[in-house]
């Protein structure tokens, strides 16, 4: 680790007073950036601990809900209106890391967490252009099973990833950002980007632009949700690819549908081809099925990953028809 | 504003480098608190926040922690009594090598909390429901953030079940 200064921030007006100086990175949980510190891929002069900002969680009259961006992601994950309303949150959350990180891991930190590739961490022996611009990607020739196949560039095919992000891509998500310039919000489905020619360029945020809050709006049908997340193993594993979901039926047929994908993409992968194709449509396999048929058709594997095409078609196809037996 | 570690205030490190871990074992000496991995990945850090929230020492930078309070291994013995979950360990041979151990029973402690506070689990079907069902399925998600190279998880999971089934029958008098 290079030597670095360390200051709490008070509240959000002082962080980014603090944040927009130069070389200065928001210290969350820690559980990504420390990692990256140790490795030398983040080499930033000033930490501003912002864990003490926000972590209210307000559930608003109108079903919405607020969520400080300090919050913890266990207690996030515990909360009852989330459990009752949001339950594919819920469950993505627990689906992440293990207990001991969902403890320390806060909203805003698991949102600008960074890939796990191993050539992007390989700070000694790998090329990777999203560490050092320009240099290549050791990845798209080597081990690449837990790539992406989705939006993926020739200069970049790591994936994001985080499970919560999952979930809000698909529950129409807002993030409240501060920065020098005022606030602003942003929809987390517009937060991330795709690699394109500059994978080191993660996300929509400005320099010493502070996340402070992820908003819910109000979604009645995310009562009838879920996520589910298929590893190498049972637990404590980052996804292959995972689903979150929601859906909501008149009669037999598809009145209104979420679907959002994980472990495919450079970014939270909001399925609206599937939704698209599902709308309208009456509420059965064969439809579930076309529609996941329709948002993997633009997917292009790499040569370890192929399995993912399949894997993601039938796990769409089998959460829908899980939801389905949900009592609504 | 020192960290309190097992009950005494200590001074924190002056490099704001320094990891939780290694201010633990290498500052003050307490080398119950293992370095496994060093990244997050296997659990042998783990160690207790203000009482029973568990979390990884590795990840975590010690001026991070001003003003709390760790609780280590050495930390969870009192009187020279040892805590019911290392008996339960010695009793049900959770471990083979011990390195994992302290990690294991610290993780425990934590998840026995989070199960009094119906903290949800990846495995827990009804998320609606006030009260976490225990079941060997929901032990096992709850402590697969702790690795064990000896592979003596049937043992460890038989000594918490154990302690657990212990406290529950005690919440329910």
């Amino acid at each position: 680790m290079n030597p670095f200064t360390y200051a709490r921030a008070q509240d959000a007006a002082d962080a980014v007073r603090l944040g927009a100086e130069k070389a200065t990175k928001y210290l969350g949980g820690g559980t990504n950036l420390v990692d990256l510190l140790r490795e030398t891929i983040e080499q930033p002069e000033k930490l501003i601990d912002v864990t003490g900002l926000s972590s209210d969680i307000q559930v608003r009259a109108d079903g919405s809900i607020l969520i400080g961006a300090a919050t913890r992601n266990t207690v996030l994950a515990s909360h009852a209106a989330v459990r009752t309303s949001f339950p594919a949150l819920s469950r993505a959350l627990v689906a992440g890391a293990s207990a001991q990180i969902r403890n320390m891991a806060t909203v805003g930190g698991n949102i600008l967490q960074r890939t796990r590739c191993t050539y992007f961490y390989d700070n000694a022996g790998s090329r990777c252009n999203k560490r050092n611009p320009g240099q290549g990607c050791d990845a798209f020739e080597g081990f690449n099973r837990n790539h992406a196949i989705l939006g993926a560039s020739s200069s970049c095919v790591a994936t994001h990833p985080s499970d919560m992000c999952v979930a809000l891509a698909a529950l129409d998500a807002k993030v409240h950002l501060r920065g020098a310039s005022g606030e602003r919000t942003l929809l987390l489905n517009d937060l991330h980007r795709l690699p394109e020619d500059h994978p080191e360029l993660e996300t929509q945020l400005n320099s010493g632009e502070l996340i402070t809050a992820v908003e819910l709006p109000p979604l009645p049908m995310a009562a009838r949700s879920t996520y589910r997340k298929v590893r190498d193993r049972a637990s404590y594993a980052f996804a292959l690819v995972s689903v979150a979901a929601a859906i909501e039926l008149e009669g037999e047929t598809v009145k209104d549908v979420r679907l959002a994908l994980g472990g495919v993409a450079h970014k939270p992968w909001r399925a609206w081809k599937a939704e698209a194709a599902l709308k309208g449509q009456r509420a059965t396999v064969e439809a579930f099925r076309a529609a996941a048929e329709a948002e993997l058709a633009m997917a292009v594997p790499l040569h370890d990953n192929a399995f993912k095409v399949e894997l993601a078609k039938r796990t769409i196809t089998t959460v829908f028809a899980e939801l389905m037996e949900i009592e609504s | 504003m020192p960290i309190t570690v097992n009950g005494e205030h200590k001074d924190l490190p002056s490099d704001a480098r320094i990891s939780l871990l290694d201010f633990i074992r290498e500052d003050l000496h307490l080398s119950g608190t293992k370095k496994g991995c060093n990244q997050g990945a296997c659990g042998a850090c783990t160690v207790l926040v203000d009482g029973s929230e568990r979390i990884l020492s590795c990840m975590a930078l010690a001026v991070q922690y001003q003003g709390r309070a760790i609780t280590t291994i050495e930390g969870l013995s009192a009187n020279g009594e040892m805590h019911p979950l290392q008996n339960s360990f010695i009793e049900h041979d959770g471990f083979q090598c011990g390195y994992c151990t302290p990690g294991q029973i610290c993780s425990a402690v934590g998840m026995a909390d989070e199960l009094r506070r119906s903290v949800p689990s990846y495995v827990t079907a009804n998320l609606s429901a006030g009260k976490i069902e225990m079941s060997h399925d929901e032990l096992r998600e709850r402590m697969s953030g702790n690795i064990c190279r000896c592979g003596a998880y049937n043992g460890i999971i038989d000594a918490i079940a154990e302690v657990q089934a212990a406290s529950r029958a005690q919440e329910a008098v």
